[in-house]
């Protein structure tokens, strides 16, 4: 699973770094647990986050900007026996490839979605994504933007979604936690990670002062889950939950295209030829 | 009799387009092949829609200026369509809402008196029909049990009506030939698409490629297929891209616009080197255009589309035994390439019914995938003399199976080098050539007609049984390529050795066939291009030919 000679390409300082450590470790313990690395597909977007797919050496599909989900939903249906784990940036996801996000918590597909929400376009040094705040300065927005941010997990909550948490980068144990379960978790699951860029939009003190651990509340409860969504809404200086607001369980689409269904397809299409006369 | 042609019309949700497959069934049953034209508007209901079903001794794929029998269920049956009447022309109309000279039945008050609903005058028509056509009652009485599967007893007593209100015209002989399988274009693609070894079906509805979603939905259990109806064309796309790098293969639907959408993820599967079949059914654009009639607009945007260079294979074939076997290659060579394959149909081939006996089909070219043997790394991208890289799919221990959107070193991780970069476009460059041989050795491009004739009139989709017909009687060869990309020039050129003069028919304004002919060298001396969404007549193509020949 080590990388090979890859060089990694990150800022030095970069969230994603502890991204991609805690991600190796989660997978040495999930195959101690019975989850084959050779099942697991990762899949990615195209921003800083997704280089996280040449850095382990695991099965992977490094898709196009917002389309990673799409990508990995037929990857999951092809074969529903793979463990399909997709990483995306909050441009990527939030922003280009939204109706995919929304489609696949409505159909409540299992995958895990761990987005890095590092609130601003890196790759492309610097613009604002759906959940910078308000007034938020970047190169295409040298005024301070004039749209609100989107809350995405309160979105979708209401597509759809059966699991949904808020990760910190610099909460590697919660997170290692964290995405632990979203992968064991039989169904649509999506950490909104706040993963930090240390270099167009540095918010270390901001996340350390204002986050605190989600305890205490009922995850099965929508009402609950949704007014501690509620609580942040990416803009306002509130309190910033970190950990899971919400897990139940329901069918999954990909239960429904189980099995490999192989078949002589030679007296079947006979057959309809047959009635077609 | 030679050939038939019966046309039915009235509005949207008459039932127009069940009846006139139920006349092309009957038809069929006396051993005639069978070619049924759809028009109709881009509405559910009201408009005016209307079906011509033709019987023939030959096999046919377009229809004549006049037909034999009009069954009219409204005015615009006669008002829009004089044209299409000869002198024995015999018109049945329903007499409660239509005026005509010919033979009323009084229709509506028949089908009220029964206690049916509305749509059912179109059973009381078919009755009558069997009738002018000569056939026994009984006859008729056993296949329209067979095919009215609802409320039986109540048509079957309506037809019945309608067969003692008619009078005999026509006396159907049977051929000597049994009856045959009768589907669209659509259907035969989707079965020679299923019997290729598809396993998934991914589409976004858009006409006209609609249909294959309906009819591989409806048949999913029985093919053992996954048909899946994401939330676009983008979606639908990149889902057939993940079932192809998890090994099983795949096939999407949709018309321009859809595959506007789709052209990111044609690029991607370019660069990845992942197989996918896409259907592109033509309509007349640009834009939303005229969605339910017919184009080969197309051409050079299937060719062209997606960002940077790759190869791909674009089949088109002229009617449903085509679609059948073509739709097969197409599967077939995207794998064994490992590349995009396009079927370019247009709605006339699409949503034309045909009937062809499947035991005439071709062999389709062996299954040959290049897999990995297991020993040593796995590298996804492996250099190697064809550019073909051996397969293996991720979920097997002892490999890991990469595949990037950037480019990339052999085992799929990113690079920006500058030697290597040059080395994998020329990889995936070297399969589009193996591919050109590959199409060199089938039967990509097809002759009819007076194969010595000095004068070629080349065509293709559903222009191929079109300029068949057209030209049977003039001093002309039919020539008409299957495959456009990649161009199988040896075999176009051998096609038209000896002629003097080239003529491209086709259903575009910008003459997109002769563009890429040009392309490959080939002069063409004339054009002839209709782009007005509808079909000609045999007899007006005949007619622009005839005055174009030197």
């Amino acid at each position: 699973m080590n990388e090979g000679q890859t060089p990694i390409l990150w800022c030095p300082g970069c969230g994603n770094f502890a991204v991609l450590n805690v991600m190796r470790e989660v997978l040495t313990e999930l195959q101690a647990e019975g989850v084959p690395l050779e099942q697991v597909v990762l899949a990615a977007g195209i921003g800083q986050h997704a280089k996280i797919v040449d850095y382990l050496k695991v099965n992977s599909f490094y898709a196009l900007h917002g389309r990673a989900v799409a990508a990995a939903e037929g990857i999951k249906l092809a074969n529903p026996r793979l463990k399909v784990i997709v990483f995306v940036g909050d441009g990527d996801s939030y922003g280009e490839g939204l109706e995919h996000l929304i489609f696949a918590a409505k159909r409540n597909i299992d995958l895990t979605v761990v987005v890095h929400n590092n609130r601003v376009y890196a790759l492309t040094t610097g613009q604002y994504t759906p959940t910078s705040p308000l007034g938020y300065k970047g190169r295409s927005t040298p005024e301070g933007t004039h749209e609100h941010p989107l809350n995405p997990l309160e979105l979708l909550l209401a597509a759809g979604a059966t699991y949904l948490a808020r990760g910190y980068n610099a909460k590697t144990e919660q997170l290692k936690l964290l995405l632990k379960e979203a992968i064991l978790h039989p169904g649509f699951a999506l950490i909104d990670l706040l993963q930090v860029c240390v270099t167009f939009y540095n918010q270390y003190d901001h996340y350390n002062q204002r986050g605190y651990e989600l305890t205490g509340h009922n995850h099965a409860d929508y009402n609950e889950a949704l007014s501690k969504i509620k609580e942040w809404d990416y803009n306002s200086d509130a309190r910033i939950a970190l950990g899971k607001f919400y897990q139940v369980e329901r069918p999954t689409f990909d239960s429904f295209f189980r099995g490999d269904n192989k078949v002589d397809r030679e007296p079947v299409i006979k057959k309809l030829f047959e009635r077609m006369v | 009799m030679e050939s038939l042609s019966v046309f039915i019309g009235g509005r949207a949700g008459d039932g127009i387009d069940q009846a006139s497959l139920l006349i092309g069934k009957l038809l069929n049953q006396f051993g005639y092949y069978i070619y049924i034209y759809r028009d109709y508007p881009s509405l559910i209901r009201g408009g005016h829609t209307f079906s011509i079903v033709r019987a023939a001794q030959a096999r046919i794929g377009a229809h004549r200026q006049t037909v034999d029998v009009l069954l009219a269920l409204n005015q615009d049956c006669l008002d829009k369509h004089k044209d299409k009447r000869h002198s024995r022309t015999i018109v049945v109309y329903d007499s409660d809402v239509v005026k005509s000279d010919g033979l009323g039945i009084p229709l509506t008050s028949m089908v009220k008196e029964a206690g049916g609903p509305e749509i059912m005058r179109n059973t009381a028509m078919l009755g009558a029909l069997a009738k002018v056509l000569g056939l026994p009652w009984e006859k008729f009485e056993a296949i329209a049990r067979a095919n009215l599967k609802k409320e039986t007893e109540l048509n079957i007593a309506l037809a019945r009506k309608g067969y003692s209100a008619a009078d005999i015209f026509y006396k159907i002989e049977a051929q000597n030939k049994p009856p045959l399988p009768i589907l669209t274009g659509n259907e035969a693609l989707a079965l020679g698409l299923s019997a290729a070894g598809l396993d998934a079906y991914v589409a976004y509805p858009m006409t006209p490629s609609s249909t294959i979603l309906h009819f591989l939905a409806e048949h999913a259990d029985e093919l053992k297929l996954k048909v899946i109806h994401p939330e676009s064309e983008i979606a639908v796309i990149m889902m057939a891209l993940g079932f192809a790098y998890a090994g099983r293969r795949a096939a999407v639907g949709t018309s321009g616009g859809g595959f506007c959408l789709m052209t990111e993820g044609l690029s991607f599967a370019g660069m990845a080197e992942l197989p996918v079949v896409i259907v592109l059914g033509q309509r007349p654009g640009p834009s939303t255009g005229l969605p339910t009639y017919s184009s080969q607009t197309e051409l050079l945007f299937a060719l062209w589309s997606g960002q940077g260079e790759f190869s791909r294979l674009i089949v088109a074939p002229g009617d449903a035994e085509e679609a059948y076997y073509w739709s097969g290659v197409a599967l077939r060579l995207a794998w064994k390439y490992q590349l995009p394959a396009i079927i370019l149909t247009d709605k006339n081939v699409a949503e034309g019914t045909y009937n062809f006996d499947p035991k005439e089909i071709k062999q389709l070219p062996e299954e040959s995938l290049d897999l990995w043997s297991g020993s040593g790394e796995y590298l996804r991208y492996q250099e190697t003399a064809s550019g073909v890289s051996p397969l293996a799919f991720p979920g097997e221990p002892g490999r890991v199976v990469k595949i990037n959107s950037y480019e990339h070193e052999e085992n799929g991780t990113t690079t920006e080098d500058r030697p290597l970069t040059k080395k994998m476009q020329e990889k995936r460059l070297r399969k589009g050539i193996a591919l050109i041989k590959e199409i060199e050795g089938l039967e990509a491009v097809k002759v009819y007609g007076r194969k010595e004739a000095k004068t070629a009139v080349v065509c293709w989709g559903s222009g191929k049984h079109l300029c068949v017909e057209a030209t049977e009687k003039l001093d002309v060869r039919v020539v008409m390529p299957l495959v456009l990309s990649p161009l199988p020039l040896v075999q176009l050129r051998r096609a038209l050795e000896g002629t003097h003069q080239i003529i491209i028919v086709e259903d575009n304004a910008t003459a997109q066939l002769a563009q890429l002919l040009k392309l490959g060298g080939i002069k063409v001396d004339a054009v002839i291009l209709t782009y007005d969404g509808r079909p000609e007549t045999v007899e007006q193509l005949e007619e622009k030919i005839a005055r174009g020949v030197r």
